[in-house]
């Protein structure tokens, strides 16, 4: 086969202006498709990109699971969750038309055979006009990663000569850093870095990636955008709801690993992280990983001094009763899991050294809000002090994640009158209101950058594991910790020991 | 909650805009949560007895709808202005949620006022803002007079049945405004294939070997024809040449240093409007076309043997109210390829 070189033939001239880029051909391959993220997510996400045109001309997709499963049952079950969890109502003839791309192969995945057969229906479907990419996407529990991935090696999946292999990760990329690092080593023996797409869905997330343009398309704050200006920096992610059926799941993760390793600690190289000198991949995740790398990992008296974690106790959810984390069906009734976290964290370099950064997640908490809130410096000299109002606050810039996705900037204000009173007030920016497009699913935006190859809002393998460096000391000290857990209220804001991490701070209300 | 709303016979833009003021200010005090749009303004101009019609197009555009809509009846013989004014909500707010309020000013104006229009509208538009004018029962007079203070206009260039004079129009519009062309958007989703069939490196080469393109179109669609043939020539760096009617259609060349390209456009009969089909050979013998199908386009690919293919691209029509839709998403992003192609396409008809 002739292999042509895209440098000497340059850029497509027909691309210019296109808001969609054209995605190479492909056979996409989910592993776990009959689970639950696969359902609510993935196969809703492919019918959207199919709906609005952004599929390859020549698309397949290949569902594996355990269990055998006649190709039309398989497909029944796809248009089913289609219909009950895609954004938009379905058009029939184009959700038939991807039903008829979609195939099935039913098979364990230590059992490797099943990849024989796997192999046997990607080559007969590329025998239809050619070979086609071959992308992976993994969506089973997270203990097959390392056995799919080898069986993928084992069976000669893992590359082609003639077209790119590509395999894409869900999160989570191990428990602790041990596991990461042996996950990693798999992973490494059978794919090169740039085959590799670690999911973490928040990078997908229109709000998540305007924290990037927000910093770097704006003059204005980059001055202020360091350790001379900012007091401190907190990031939340709350949510008013608790672990429902994910019992599970949930009492072996805790929130730490649920929310803090990987999202929130995204959140947090995208606040602190230097203007990447161009949006490539590579260039973006440096600058990511540079942020990770001068967080010092914690010793265990700076665990002990810097965290909090805590679980819920009965209370009240949109005004009903709700019970405690330990009354959860299937939550052991000694189970030490946190459903709240909180951390003190610095950055240790030029920009951010003294600043201190607060995260905070938790269930079951008075509202669901993701937010990252930037507290600016008192101004040094205070000449409006008259009585009446609260007076000056400090200016506190807060970018919105959910519900209300925005930006909003705190200023101090005269209150109309004939003394100089002082009060803050907001300037907000709306998405909801400067934008009236709806914006796509994450995973529509992740699934399509995997299958073109585009790698910047996936996580980098020095990424994940330099997140886990920073969880791994926290993990490992609360697991020698023998203290009894702090508790919150359903329905509050909180533990108590939170407002003394944050002291003499104090969290937004939530 | 109902949407608020003020008239008044013979009255000025300063009394519109005050109480425009007057109501954000108690709506804001009943709804809280009321936060007005601030994406765009968009005046549209129209005759008075199809003003529903108009409304009801722009109902349909889904949540790409402008922010404040300024929209101008002109009514045969008016001598004195008259307005009305309403503030609503997009949706009822759900709880914790903000409600996005919709401003609607709509006057009623003579065709006097036309060549004056900017001094009526400009204190109507939210300062700050991207304005765009659209104006789809003619009344150019009143479109030149908002270019001073419009930045944006949408046009259907399938509305004049001259096409010369349709791309000219554009043309000049472009010279000063951005122009935003209903019928180059309903070429997107062909011009997005095309780009795709020819992104693999193995293809990529074949640009320059195209030798014949025939576009496939509803009869009075020769505008979006001829952009798509702009596109294609402007882009890939063809010297366009005049094309000339024969057989029911319209056929032509365009010139590169190494061969000359055979264009052709072929009117068909079909109800939505804009393109019907594209086929684009080789020199090689080889060749693509896309044509409309249930569900998608229709795409197939002959090689160099002679051996056909066919597969659907799937992909759900957008429906006129989604093309107009994305025609407000559009005015505020900017497409460096339409003026080239509008070039291109005017230099085939002239």
């Amino acid at each position: 086969m002739t292999v042509l070189d895209p440098q000497t033939l340059g850029e497509n001239p027909l691309i210019e202006g296109l808001e969609r880029l054209p995605v190479p051909a492909t056979t996409l391959t989910i592993f776990g498709v009959t689970g639950d993220l696969s359902h609510r997510k993935l196969l809703p996400a492919l019918y959207n990109l199919a709906h609005e045109g952004a599929l390859p001309e020549r698309f397949n997709l290949i569902g594996v699971a355990r269990r055998e499963m006649p190709e039309d049952e398989f497909r029944a079950m796809a248009k089913d969750a289609i219909r009950k969890f895609s954004r938009r109502e379905p058009d029939p003839t184009v959700l038939d038309g991807l039903l008829s791309r979609m195939h099935y192969v039913g098979f364990s995945f230590d059992d490797q055979p099943g990849y024989g057969k796997l192999r046997e229906l990607i080559e007969r479907l590329d025998a239809d006009g050619g070979k086609l990419n071959r992308a992976y996407y993994l969506s089973t529990a997270p203990e097959y990663f390392p056995v799919i991935v080898e069986a993928l090696r084992e069976a000669g999946l893992n590359y082609d000569d003639d077209v790119d292999v590509r395999c894409v990760i869900e999160k989570p990329f191990g428990t602790d850093l041990e596991s990461a690092l042996e996950l990693q080593r798999v992973v490494e023996h059978v794919f090169r870095e740039q085959q590799v797409y670690r999911i973490d869905h928040y990078l997908g997330k229109e709000t998540v990636q305007n924290v990037m343009a927000f910093r770097f398309a704006n003059f204005m704050f980059e001055p202020v955008w360091n350790r001379n200006y900012i007091e401190h920096i907190q990031i939340t992610a709350a949510e008013d709801i608790g672990i429902g059926s994910r019992a599970g799941y949930y009492d072996s993760s805790g929130a730490l690993r649920d929310l803090v390793q990987n999202h929130m600690l995204q959140l947090l190289t995208l606040v602190c992280m230097e203007p990447p000198a161009s949006f490539e991949a590579d260039k973006v995740r440096d600058e990511k990983v540079k942020v990770l790398d001068s967080i010092t990992p914690p010793t265990p008296e700076e665990v002990y001094r810097n965290t909090v974690r805590a679980q819920y106790t009965a209370g009240h959810e949109g005004g009903e009763e709700v019970h405690g984390y330990l009354e959860e069906e299937g939550v052991p009734d000694d189970s030490r899991t946190e459903t709240y976290a909180a951390l003190r964290l610095e950055v240790h370099n030029w920009r951010w050294a003294g600043v201190p950064i607060f995260l905070r997640t938790g269930k079951r908490l008075a509202r669901k809000v993701t937010e990252i809130a930037v507290q600016l410096k008192p101004v040094p000299h205070l000449a409006f002090q008259s009585h009446g109002s609260v007076g000056v606050q400090p200016n506190q810039l807060v970018l919105t994640m959910q519900p209300n996705e925005g930006v909003s900037l705190s200023l101090g204000a005269k209150i109309p009158g004939s003394s100089m009173r002082i009060r803050p007030v907001n300037m907000e920016f709306l998405y909801g209101s400067a934008f009236m497009s709806q914006s796509p699913e994450a995973y529509e935006r992740l699934i399509l950058d995997a299958m073109r190859g585009e790698a910047t809002l996936f996580t980098r393998s020095d990424e994940v594991i330099a997140q886990w460096s920073i969880i791994d000391p926290i993990l490992k000290a609360w697991a020698a910790d023998d203290q009894p857990l702090h508790t919150y209220a359903s329905g509050s804001g909180g533990p108590a020991a939170a407002d003394e991490l944050i002291a003499p701070h104090r969290w937004r209300g939530l | 909650m109902p949407d608020d709303v003020w008239r008044e016979e013979d009255t000025t833009p300063a009394a519109v805009e005050a109480a425009l003021r007057r109501m954000f200010t108690e709506r804001h005090k009943e709804e809280r949560a009321y936060v007005p749009a601030r994406v765009m303004n968009m005046v549209v101009i129209v005759d008075r007895e199809f003003r529903g019609e108009i409304l009801n197009r722009l109902r349909r555009v889904g949540r790409f709808h402008p922010s404040r809509l300024v929209l101008v009846a002109v009514e045969p013989g008016r001598q004195r202005l008259a307005a009305t004014a309403r503030i609503g909500t997009e949706d009822a707010p759900k709880s914790g949620s903000i409600a996005v309020g919709l401003e609607r000013v709509e006057l009623l104006v003579g065709e006097r006022h036309l060549t004056k229009l900017d001094t009526i509208v400009d204190p109507l538009v939210v300062s700050d803002l991207a304005t765009m004018v659209w104006s789809p029962h003619g009344h150019q007079e009143g479109v030149d007079a908002l270019r001073r203070l419009a930045q944006i206009v949408l046009i259907d260039s399938l509305d004049e049945p001259d096409v010369e004079a349709a791309l000219a129009r554009a043309d000049d519009l472009s010279s000063d405004t951005y122009v935003v062309d209903l019928a180059w958007l309903r070429s997107t989703p062909w011009r997005e294939r095309v780009a795709a069939s020819f992104d693999a490196p193995q293809r990529r080469k074949d640009l320059g070997k195209i030798s014949a393109v025939t576009v496939r179109h509803r009869e009075d669609s020769r505008a979006a024809a001829l952009l798509f043939c702009g596109w294609l020539g402007s882009r890939l760096g063809w010297e366009p040449g005049a094309m000339a009617h024969a057989h029911g259609g319209w056929r032509g060349h365009a010139r590169t240093r190494k061969q000359d390209i055979k264009l052709t456009l072929e009117p068909v009969d079909q109800n939505p409007p804009g393109l019907a089909g594209v086929t684009i050979e080789l020199a090689s013998g080889q060749a693509m076309s896309l044509d409309r199908a249930p569900g998608g386009l229709c795409a197939r690919r002959r090689e160099r043997d002679g051996t056909e293919r066919s597969w659907i691209v799937m992909g759900a029509s957008r429906g006129e109210g989604g093309i107009l839709g994305e025609g407000v998403r559009q005015a505020l992003l900017r497409d460096p390829t339409y003026r080239p192609a509008l070039k291109s396409a005017a230099a085939m008809v002239g």
